[in-house]
């Protein structure tokens, strides 16, 4: 028993907890639209594409934040125009923009190597996170977390049928770059925890977990936060003992909720899908 | 940023109407899809948008969506730009089928209270009223029984119903229909059609995209006949003739004609002439064009 409550001794530990707990939570929320569009990459695109911001940062001694969110914000809307202009698609889009910003990030570091540290950004660094990062990810965190509540129903509404939304009096484009900021700043904070590999999975995981469950979408979202901030903070509690990588831990417990959802989910999972077929067959 | 669309009383609804006068609408690849376009609709109206494929029909009504700018012209509704009509919510849109993606994670009752978001506050929790609206658009439509499925677990037809009580939800006086016939049984057709013309009688206007030439005389009071230009426009008994349809489909359309000998042997040399683009054929008697077509009925009643 005080062996399980030894990491709560440690304030590194708590710190570690919470802040994963608050990034797995509004990445999940986020997961939620990018799934259903097929823009699940572009959260891996982006948070790669974040690292020539950060370089520059360093450089210019700016805080790292702001570099990494203006340069992630820039690939989005670079995306976003050659999806526009030109018949590509998003896979090929996705990729040309974003192994475009990382190598260009890569070449900055490699002019000017004591700059970053690279192994860092890629693998995140949640237990030695400082505290002036601490207050920006939960900034980042908050506000975007407090939009995404009040404008939940609207981006949906964008997401689904832009033609409706224009109907109601909305503008598809300006909701859409606002998805795409808060996107970048999540990615960002993203990244402290897990690292630029894993941002990916925060950002599909929970989303693609809570369509097995649910047909609605404001359930949709809620069982995905619920399920990116358990994961986090367990995953953040667990690194402690297996002295592991804590995105590692985050993506592995994810990843094991979507198997058992994927298995058993009532309606959409393997056994509940042939429960149903055979229950129909017999009535 | 609703706030307008949110006051509008009983009272204040504007009188609805489409102008389109000298629009030319060019997409991003230089195609020119409509050029020099002109017709006027006003209340009480459901007209007919017909023309083959690739005529613009869908491109014009992207334009009253605001979706496509016109590259000349002018487009106003209910007196008003189109951006300010949509504000207003006056504008309502049931789309073509293949443009919804049916695996979102919505139901019923999701779909149709989209249509009210314009009448809530800004975080879109519906009010009675709203609750009350969407529940008697999906009575009207005869789907409240289907209200707690996801979208993509209803049939064809069912599926356009469940869009049609958006637009009722909505409230709309001008309400935009594209294709709302295809992959749809008679029943269902029917059914919408009944509907449409008590929405006109509510003083409402409609534009209707289809390829039923022979339903259109049926339930449409006018019609509007496209080939990348507005080639007539009208009250149906003077503009949907023969000849018109001609011009606007040319070699499209199977076309039967029996004269003489082969449909009766009598002396009455008036013939039968069957126009048909998609499933309910046109019939033409006779070679005079203001004789009232009767439409032929995919049942075989009369
Ligand atoms: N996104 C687009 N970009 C470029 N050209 C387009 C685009 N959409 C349509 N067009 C062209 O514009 C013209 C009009 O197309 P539109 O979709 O309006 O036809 P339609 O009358 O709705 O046809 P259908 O009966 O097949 O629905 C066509 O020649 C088409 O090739
Ligand atoms: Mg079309």
């Amino acid at each position: 028993m005080e062996l399980l409550l030894e990491p709560f001794g440690y304030q590194y530990m708590v710190k570690a907890i919470w802040v994963s707990a608050l990034v797995g939570g509004v990445c999940a929320f986020l997961s939620c639209y990018l799934m259903l569009k097929g823009w699940s990459l572009m959260g891996d695109a982006l948070a790669h594409a974040i690292v020539p911001g950060v370089a520059l940062a360093y450089l210019l001694k700016v805080p790292y934040a702001a570099g990494a969110f203006f340069s992630g914000l820039l690939a989005a809307l670079a995306m976003a125009l050659v999806r526009v202009r030109t018949q590509l698609r998003e896979d090929a889009v996705i990729g040309i923009v974003f192994t475009t910003f990382f190598a260009v990030g890569l070449l900055i570091v490699s002019i000017n190597p004591t700059s970053v540290n690279v192994q860092s950004i890629v693998l995140g660094n949640i237990l030695g996170i400082s505290d002036e990062d601490v207050i920006q990810v939960a900034i980042i965190a908050f506000v975007s977390l407090t939009i995404l509540l009040l404008r939940w129903k609207d981006l949906m509404l964008v997401f689904f049928d832009e033609n409706q939304a224009r109907a109601v009096g909305l503008s598809p484009t300006r909701l859409k770059i606002l998805f795409f900021v808060l996107l970048s700043a999540c990615t960002v904070a993203a990244l402290q925890t897990v690292g630029a590999c894993l941002v990916i999975a925060m950002v599909v995981t929970p989303g693609a977990t809570a369509y097995l469950l649910t047909d609605r979408f404001g359930r949709l979202i809620a069982i995905a936060v619920a399920m990116g901030v358990t994961t986090s903070a367990v995953g953040a509690y667990a690194s402690y003992f297996l002295d592991g990588s804590t995105g590692g831990l985050i993506v592995v417990f994810q990843t094991a909720l979507f198997l058992l959802a994927f298995l058993f989910a009532p309606k959409h999972g393997r056994l509940g899908a042939r429960r149903a077929a055979r229950v129909g067959g017999a009535a | 940023m609703n706030r307008e669309a949110a006051e509008i009383r009983p009272g204040q609804v504007p009188t609805p109407s489409i102008v389109i006068s000298g629009v030319t609408v060019r997409y991003a690849n230089g195609v020119t899809a409509v050029n020099d376009a002109s017709f006027a609709l006003g209340p009480g109206t459901i007209c007919a948008l017909v023309g083959v494929n690739g005529s613009g029909k869908s491109t014009i009504f992207k334009t009253l969506m605001g979706f496509l700018k016109p590259a000349q012209g002018l487009v106003s509704i209910a007196g008003m730009e189109v951006r300010a009509a949509l504000k207003r919510g006056l504008v309502a849109y049931v789309p073509q089928a293949e443009e919804v993606d049916w695996t979102f994670p919505v139901l019923v009752d999701d779909v149709v209270m989209m249509g009210r978001y314009g009448h809530m506050g800004f975080m879109r929790l519906p009010r009675k009223a709203d609750r009350e609206a969407a529940e008697q658009a999906l009575e009207r439509v005869n789907m409240l029984e289907f209200r707690r499925r996801q979208i993509g677990e209803l049939s064809g037809g069912q599926r356009k119903r469940v869009f049609l009580a958006r637009a009722l939800a909505q409230g709309g006086q001008v309400i935009l229909l594209d294709e709302p016939f295809t992959g749809v049984d008679v029943k269902t057709e029917d059914q919408i059609v009944g509907l449409m013309r008590e929405l006109r009688a509510e003083g409402r206007l409609m534009l209707v995209s289809t390829h039923n030439l022979g339903s259109i005389p049926d339930f449409c009071d006018q019609v509007v006949i496209v080939n990348k230009t507005v080639l007539a426009a009208g009250p149906t008994e003077s503009t949907f003739t023969q000849d018109n349809l001609q011009k606007a489909f040319g070699g499209a359309l199977r076309h039967f004609r029996l004269e003489g000998a082969s449909l009766h042997a009598d002396a009455d040399e008036r013939r039968v002439t069957v126009i048909t683009d998609d499933e309910r054929p046109l019939v033409f008697y006779g070679d005079r064009d203001h004789e009232k077509p009767a439409a032929g009925r995919k049942d075989g009643q009369p």
